[in-house]
């Protein structure tokens, strides 16, 4: 028990200290512009497809599910107003992040931790490389910039994956169900749409380079370090969600 | 720094991990275009060596010179400038696995140097020339053999012309004809281009074939062996559990091996 509690302390130790490198090198030179425009067409593009499937399907079974109940009072019009609460404040950053911890987090872990194992990394240092700066602020550049656009394209097509349903469905009018769409909406909600996959991007970024940065053991410590990153980022998505949630209701409504 | 003066010193150095002490009071110097070669078993803290004089590990105790520089309380910002002059050829090559050959030859020149492509790419082809593989600039590194691979290594360690190349197991694994052609590498760098080199090996028969040759230009590079005083520039360390055990040059070495039985069975 002692040594797993000191376990854990020395490994938010080591995150913390990850940060601070992270956010100095973030303002002072150099900066790698050739690899952060690379983790852009990586993370975000990459991650296009997954989080598109993820948030059209997200959006038709919220729609059948809550069609199905809203039914019951007559109210099947109100569909498109509850599934753009959902999809925006929640559903839309929750699932992207999730989708992209499994995708990037693990691929990141890998990526950093093969490098670490093979001493591409000591090597990186060798030729007078900071491995924060080369490889660790890219990600993290393009995990907060691109995830809050991930979690707009996936609540967007989420709400037309909702509108499919509702039309051929319920058969409640287009009209009825985007007009039903906007009224759900208040502008705190779009700001919690968009300031949640922020925290929620980098979170996942930072566990997938801190995990992958402290592989131990050959490739066998690879395969480890890839399902501990998917495994504690997916959980931190969730964690980070709520308290930025808190936060935002607090500081919003 | 001028000829034969010193260029890399360990001066009392400790290290330890966890409960594991690797190294126990580590003293040598090395000397400008002389060459360190550092034998012992398999954890005898061979590589830890090179790894503290990149700066890539710091001594619990001790101290630690680079071209003058002490380097053990350096921060990594203040490393990096040691860094520039220092190459070093890793056991595995530690080759970039997205960049191509030419790509890794050149990351330094091109991403921390910042010369202009033409100038590096000129650079790249020199040196890819001085190990004989210019043909395979655009390859990945998987498509190479692991000689390829090793002198690929030394060819990226090499391109901002360091003072220092440090070389951890550069013979490891390859057959003794490849391995040959990479002892030549390092013998060629140490003769025709003045870099002072550190060898961490326990291939004996490349080590000494280091250590008692040396290269000639007329023309072509040819290789021969090194007369009594090139011969003495060359100093085996051999470290046992921690502590250096025998200090001295290939001669010494082998006339130790008469009344010390730890260097008598490594040696056999």
């Amino acid at each position: 028990m002692q040594s797993w509690a000191k376990d854990a302390v020395l490994e938010v130790q080591e995150y913390v200290r990850l940060l601070a490198r992270v956010g100095r090198a973030v303002v002072t030179p150099p900066f790698y512009y050739r690899d952060t425009v690379q983790q852009f067409d990586a993370i975000g593009i990459g991650s296009l497809t997954v989080v598109l499937l993820a948030g059209l399907f997200t959006g038709m079974v919220l729609a059948l599910n809550s069609g199905i109940t809203l039914d019951q009072f007559g109210a099947r019009s109100m569909v498109g107003r509850l599934i753009s609460a959902s999809m925006v404040k929640e559903l839309g950053p929750v699932l992207s992040g999730l989708m992209v911890s499994g995708r990037v987090g693990s691929g990141i872990a890998a990526e950093l931790g093969s490098m670490l194992v093979t001493d591409q990394i000591a090597a990186l240092r060798a030729l007078g490389t900071d491995p924060i700066r080369k490889l660790v602020v890219p990600r993290v550049a393009a995990g907060v910039l691109m995830m809050p656009l991930l979690s707009i394209l996936a609540t967007g097509i989420g709400m037309v994956g909702g509108w499919v349903v509702s039309l051929l469905q319920f058969h409640v009018a287009s009209t009825i169900y985007w007009t039903s769409v906007v009224q759900g909406l208040y502008i705190q909600d779009i700001w919690m749409g968009v300031i949640k996959p922020i925290f929620i991007g980098f979170t996942i970024v930072t566990i997938g380079c801190h995990v992958g940065l402290r592989t131990t053991g050959g490739t066998q410590g690879v395969g480890t370090a890839t399902k501990l990153s998917v495994v504690a980022s997916s959980v931190a998505v969730i964690a980070v969600d709520f308290m930025v949630t808190k936060v935002l209701i607090v500081l919003m409504y | 720094m001028g000829p034969g003066g010193p260029i890399v010193v360990f001066d009392g150095v400790w290290l330890a991990f966890d409960e594991k002490e690797i190294l126990r009071d580590v003293s040598f110097t090395l000397r400008t275009g002389h060459t360190k070669i550092f034998l012992g078993a398999s954890g005898a803290g061979k590589s830890t060596i090179l790894r503290l004089t990149l700066g890539l590990l710091k001594p619990d105790a001790g101290r630690i010179f680079v071209n003058g520089e002490q380097i053990e309380a350096m921060s990594e910002d203040d490393l990096m400038q040691v860094r520039a002059d220092l190459g070093m050829v890793f056991q595995e090559g530690a080759l970039f696995d997205s960049l191509t050959v030419g790509e890794n030859v050149g990351y330094k020149l091109s991403e921390e140097l910042q010369w202009p492509a033409e100038r590096a790419d000129g650079r790249v082809r020199e040196v890819l020339g001085f190990i004989g593989l210019t043909e395979f600039i655009d390859r990945m590194p998987s498509e190479l053999s692991g000689g390829q691979r090793r002198r690929v290594a030394i060819a990226r360690a090499m391109a901002a012309k360091p003072r220092i190349l440090l070389y951890d197991e550069p013979t490891t694994g390859l057959d003794p004809i490849t391995s040959l052609t990479v002892d030549e590498e390092i013998i060629k760098l140490r003769d025709l281009e003045g870099v002072s080199s550190v060898l961490v090996t326990h291939q004996l028969r490349d080590a000494f074939f280091v250590a008692e040759h040396a290269a000639k230009k007329n023309g072509d590079v040819t290789f021969e062996r090194a007369d009594r005083g090139k011969a003495d520039e060359a100093e085996f360390i051999m470290l046992k559990d921690g502590r250096i055990h025998f200090e001295g040059n290939a001669s010494e070495l082998r006339a130790a091996a008469g009344t010390d039985g730890y260097i008598a069975s490594f040696l056999s």
